[in-house]
């Protein structure tokens, strides 16, 4: 009995090690929005190219869509917007949020690298980024056409995510059809 | 790879002079508005409070607890409000619940297993020395006395 | 060509340590005392090998060799030339090379210092060492290798040390560290050498004390030096946060704390002998999870090296290797050891017991918490964070039961004690001390809590305690006090000293959690504010050049009772070579109470963001320590080691 007692450290050690080993490969650093499944958050912000016009959470609703936490201070999103042009030329629809940002910096910003964006909210204080628990740009959400958030995506949308988040898109299309 | 994590690592800014001049309307509120941002997770940085770093989510976090303090809410109001938006992750107290259960009570299970096990330990060896016939087994023999006698003078003179 | 030396020498290095690794443990094995005897000069060509290595790299730092990768990404011309040599260890490959360094060290000092030993013991040692020398430099060579180079473009200029480093702090806390806790290794070594040997007796303990004892006096003021530059150095006043990487410090020395005290008791008493072997196991195991933790990129930390899955990978196996092996060993062959004496339940031996329990669920404790988002991440079940909150709230009360057994046990007679004796010893000096804290903490404005209170009366608890301990031993028989005193063995004070120091660690953490007091305001030149007694009137800014930064830096008039005190100056720092801004805080330090003030950002007409601070004892947080580290130094000292040491082999060549 006692000499099976004696193998409980190495039955420990082993258990242990195998969280280890499979600690290796995912990221500590990255954290699920806390958001999915449950509805973009309630605002009434302002767009970015027609100021006098106030956008809320209704106007994302109708269909299956990406919405992009972007601003010109971020140097990431720059990287990630000609894919997002190309996107919105494949007919996806794409809704901006400005975030923190200055709206005479934007308008320029989206005339020199096009606009791919269906709206643009003007997010200057953060607020919505707050609520929505964005914690650093470029973000992107998927939502459904209830306007429910299904997914998010911390970084640069590039070809290799696309594939992740087009078939998170698909899978949302289809269940809500 | 590897060298290109070395070198974000190399530029990402961590820093600690996260400090604001906001005014609270009593002591009690200042130490709550410390306590909160001490036990609030940045999202973003590497394993710091949103009251010691200055990365601009920390800074907004920190306003808004500002901001709830000072308009009254209660602690529990300010933690809900992060967590609706940041979820679990930005509590450096973790909740009590059936996820955290062993975090929480298995230092005190294993508290207590060691308790048990001194006490078993001890009376094994009691019962040991009881099973033994004639006691104790720990008297000298005639041999080790003389044995005995011998170091003790060396010892004496060393 | 001379970064490629250092490769060189560290091949060299890796050739003689596999050699250590082999030849001597067969020796041993076969009782081929030709083949034990390759082990000391192989001891000594690895460690001068490794010694070359690292001189190499540190001459390419001093020389501002920008064509080796490492001295290009944390050195730079501009840098004063002692950090240039700090630098050596302020990233992964260097301060490998550090953790390398020292395990040869150890392994030197194993080598010449081990002539009282029976050779088949010193030869299995030094090949244990000797194996876990090998993955060593395995890894820095395979993954690691600080020698790399940027050829044929090397860049003219390097990235800069990280500012938050360029202090005195780098040059000493990661050496300390790690002669620390890799001198855990030589326990390790002595615990694996028995356990081959099949001879766990009392002497393997009398030899381990030593070694044992010395690393973890090294390790504590590794530990207190951490977090005294954290301290002073970060800009908000925090000495220990619970990071995963203090954490992995703080492991290694728990586990090692209970390991010294179970020494002893298996040295004197021959009980526990298996329990002191698997601590042993346990506190180098620690020490290599603890690589792991901090270079694997499993664990979120500020301290964290940047690196790969790859690297972490590779210590993973040899984790397994080392780790699993010895307790593979520990399973088959701890069954055959035996008890030497017995005792009872209220007896030293039990009180020591409860001591390695209680340090065990403490340092479980960290292990969980440290470990646990890890495992709820792995298990598919979310992201959560486990901060200083769950730390404090369940290592304090065990630390409290910790303090309340020292104190008994300190007059706990070995073997078996009567009951009601004891008590009565105990009931004066625990009214005392309870009379004592609350005198103490009452009258002080500020939130004291249950803990606050249970904290001071507990170090008052161990102060008498300690005091009745010794008058009793000083007025044992017919000698003067003085002379009694002068009887006691050198490890005796060494104790005294090291549980004194708890007491003082208690006191210091204590009031500085309790009445601590921080105010961050907006301060405009001739404004004042009151902290406390002191008054702090800031009387602006001036711009400031330093060697490789600008600066802004603060003037505040401090007054104690509105009399003048002192003047503190805070800075703001740009470094020009990362446009990193780093806060320097002005500390003015005294035994009972920091001043502590930072400057954070410039506001609008000229005012600025300022963090005063008034934290009382916390130097005692240190002192303790250090009376920790003095103890454990002192305890080493002891001559009856060196003379028992050499009976104990004497008497061993004979029976053999």
């Amino acid at each position: 009995m006692r000499k099976l007692l004696l193998f409980i450290p190495l039955a420990l050690f082993i258990g242990m090690g195998f969280f280890l080993w499979k600690g290796l490969y995912l990221d500590p650093r990255e954290i699920p929005s806390a958001l999915v499944d449950r509805p973009m958050p309630a605002f009434e912000l302002p767009s970015l190219t027609e100021p006098e016009r106030k956008l809320s959470a209704a106007d994302l609703k109708g269909e299956v869509a990406l919405v992009n936490v972007w601003a010109t201070w971020c140097p990431t999103c720059k990287e990630e917007h000609s894919f997002l042009n190309q996107l919105a030329q494949q007919g996806i629809t794409i809704y901006g949020i400005n975030y923190k940002d200055e709206p005479v910096k934007a308008t320029a910003w989206l005339q020199r690298y096009l606009n791919p964006y269906r709206e643009v909210i003007l997010d200057q204080e953060g607020r919505l980024g707050l609520d929505l628990g964005v914690y650093g740009a470029p973000e992107t959400y998927v939502i459904d056409a209830q306007g429910t958030i299904r997914y998010r995506h911390v970084g640069a949308v590039d070809a290799k995510v696309w594939k992740s988040l087009e078939a998170i898109m698909q899978q949302v299309q289809g269940a809500g059809a | 790879m590897s060298r290109l994590l070395v070198l974000l690592l190399l530029v990402a800014p961590f820093s600690w002079s996260a400090i604001d001049a906001y005014e609270f309307r009593s002591s009690a509120d200042e130490a709550r508005f410390q306590q909160l941002t001490a036990e609030l997770r940045c999202p973003k940085c590497q394993n710091q409070n949103i009251a010691d770093s200055d990365s601009p989510i920390a800074k907004d976090l920190r306003r808004e607890v500002y901001r709830m303090v000072d308009a009254g809410a209660p602690d529990t109001e300010v933690i809900d409000f992060m967590v609706t938006r940041y979820g679990d992750f930005v509590l450096y107290r973790p909740k009590v619940n059936s996820q955290t259960w062993f975090l929480w009570y298995g230092p005190y299970l294993l508290l207590g297993l060691g308790a048990l096990i001194i006490l078993f330990i001890v009376y094994t060896r009691k019962a040991n020395r009881r099973a033994k016939p004639g006691g104790d087994n720990l008297a000298l023999t005639s041999d080790e006395r003389a044995r005995l006698d011998e170091l003790l003078k060396k010892d004496t003179k060393a | 060509m001379i970064p490629e030396l250092g490769t060189y020498a560290l091949v060299l290095a890796l050739i003689l340590s596999v050699l250590l690794s082999t030849i001597p443990m067969v020796g041993a094995h076969r009782g081929n005392l030709l083949w034990i005897s390759f082990a000391k000069p192989l001891s000594v060509g690895a460690f001068f090998f490794i010694a070359i290595s690292f001189v190499i790299l540190t001459h390419a730092f001093l020389v501002n060799d920008f064509s080796v990768s490492y001295v290009a990404n944390n050195s730079n011309t501009a840098l004063p030339w002692y950090y240039k040599m700090s630098a050596v260890w302020g990233g992964h490959e260097g301060s490998l090379l550090l953790w390398v360094l020292t395990l040869a060290g150890w392994i030197l000092a194993v080598a010449l210092k081990s002539d009282d030993l029976p050779a088949d013991i010193l030869g299995r040692v030094l090949g244990v060492l000797g194996i876990v020398l090998t993955g060593f430099l395995l890894f820095t060579l395979l993954t690691s290798s600080p020698f790399e180079r940027l050829l044929p473009r090397s860049p003219a200029e390097g990235a800069d040390l990280n500012p938050l480093l360029q202090d005195f702090g780098l040059i000493v806390h990661p050496p300390m560290l790690y002669m620390g806790y890799v001198g855990f290794s030589v326990a390790f070594a002595f615990a694996i050498a028995a356990l081959l040997s099949g001879r766990l007796d009392a002497a393997w303990a009398r030899w381990s004390r030593p070694w044992t004892n010395i690393a973890w006096a090294i390790l504590t003021l590794g530990i207190t030096l951490g977090s005294w530059w954290a301290y002073y150095e970060l800009g908000w006043g925090g000495w220990w946060f619970w990071d995963p990487v203090e954490n992995a410090s703080l492991m290694p020395w728990l586990v090692g704390t209970a390991l010294v005290h179970s020494l002893a008791v298996t040295e004197k008493r021959g009980v526990f002998k298996s329990w002191t072997v698997l601590l042993a196991i346990f506190a180098f195991s620690l020490s290599l999870l603890g690589t792991f933790l901090v270079r694997s990129g499993v664990l979120t930390s500020v301290h964290a090296f940047a690196t790969d899955p790859e690297r972490g990978f590779f210590i993973l196996v040899f984790l397994g290797v080392v780790i699993g092996g010895s307790l593979l060993l520990y399973a088959l062959r701890a069954s055959e050891v035996k008890s030497e004496s017995s005792f009872g339940l209220v007896s030293r031996e039990t009180m020591l017991l409860v001591n390695n329990v209680l340090l065990a669920v403490i340092c479980f404790t960290v292990l969980l918490g440290t470990l646990y988002p890890l495992l709820i991440d792995a298990l598919g079940m979310g992201k959560l964070s486990v901060g200083p909150p769950y730390f404090n709230a369940l290592s304090v009360p065990v630390g409290a039961l910790l303090m309340f057994f020292l104190g008994i046990g300190a007059v706990t007679r070995w073997r078996r004690q009567d009951g009601k004796p004891l008590v009565k010893q105990l009931v004066l000096p625990f009214v005392a001390a309870v009379v004592l804290g609350v005198l103490t903490l009452f009258w002080r404005e500020g939130e004291a809590t249950l803990w606050t209170y249970t904290g001071v009366i507990l170090a008052f608890w161990l102060l008498n305690m300690a005091l009745t301990d010794i008058s009793q031993r000083v007025r044992r028989r017919s000698s003067s006090v003085w002379e009694n005193l002068k009887k006691l063995p050198r490890s005796y004070y060494g104790m005294q000293m090291a549980h004194l120091g708890v007491a003082v660690l208690a006191v210091g953490i204590a009031m500085v959690s309790a009445f601590n007091e921080q105010r961050d305001l907006r301060m405009s030149p001739g404004e004042s504010q009151r902290v406390g007694d002191y008054t702090f009137i800031f009387e602006g800014t001036q711009h400031v050049e330093g060697p490789n930064f600008t600066s802004d830096k603060a003037t505040l008039r401090v007054l104690y009772k509105d009399k003048p005190y002192t003047v503190m100056y805070p800075e703001k720092r740009l470094y020009t070579a990362r446009g990193n801004v780093m806060t320097e805080a002005d500390l003015d330090p005294g035994l009972f109470r920091d001043l502590y003030v930072a400057l954070g950002e410039e506001l609008e007409g000229g005012a600025w963001a300022i963090r005063l601070q008034f934290k009382p004892y916390v130097r005692w947080l240190w002192l303790g320590g250090l009376m920790m580290m003095f103890g454990g130094f002192l305890a080493a000292s002891d001559p009856r080691y060196r003379k028992q040491a050499r009976r104990a082999a004497k008497q061993e060549t004979v029976n053999a």
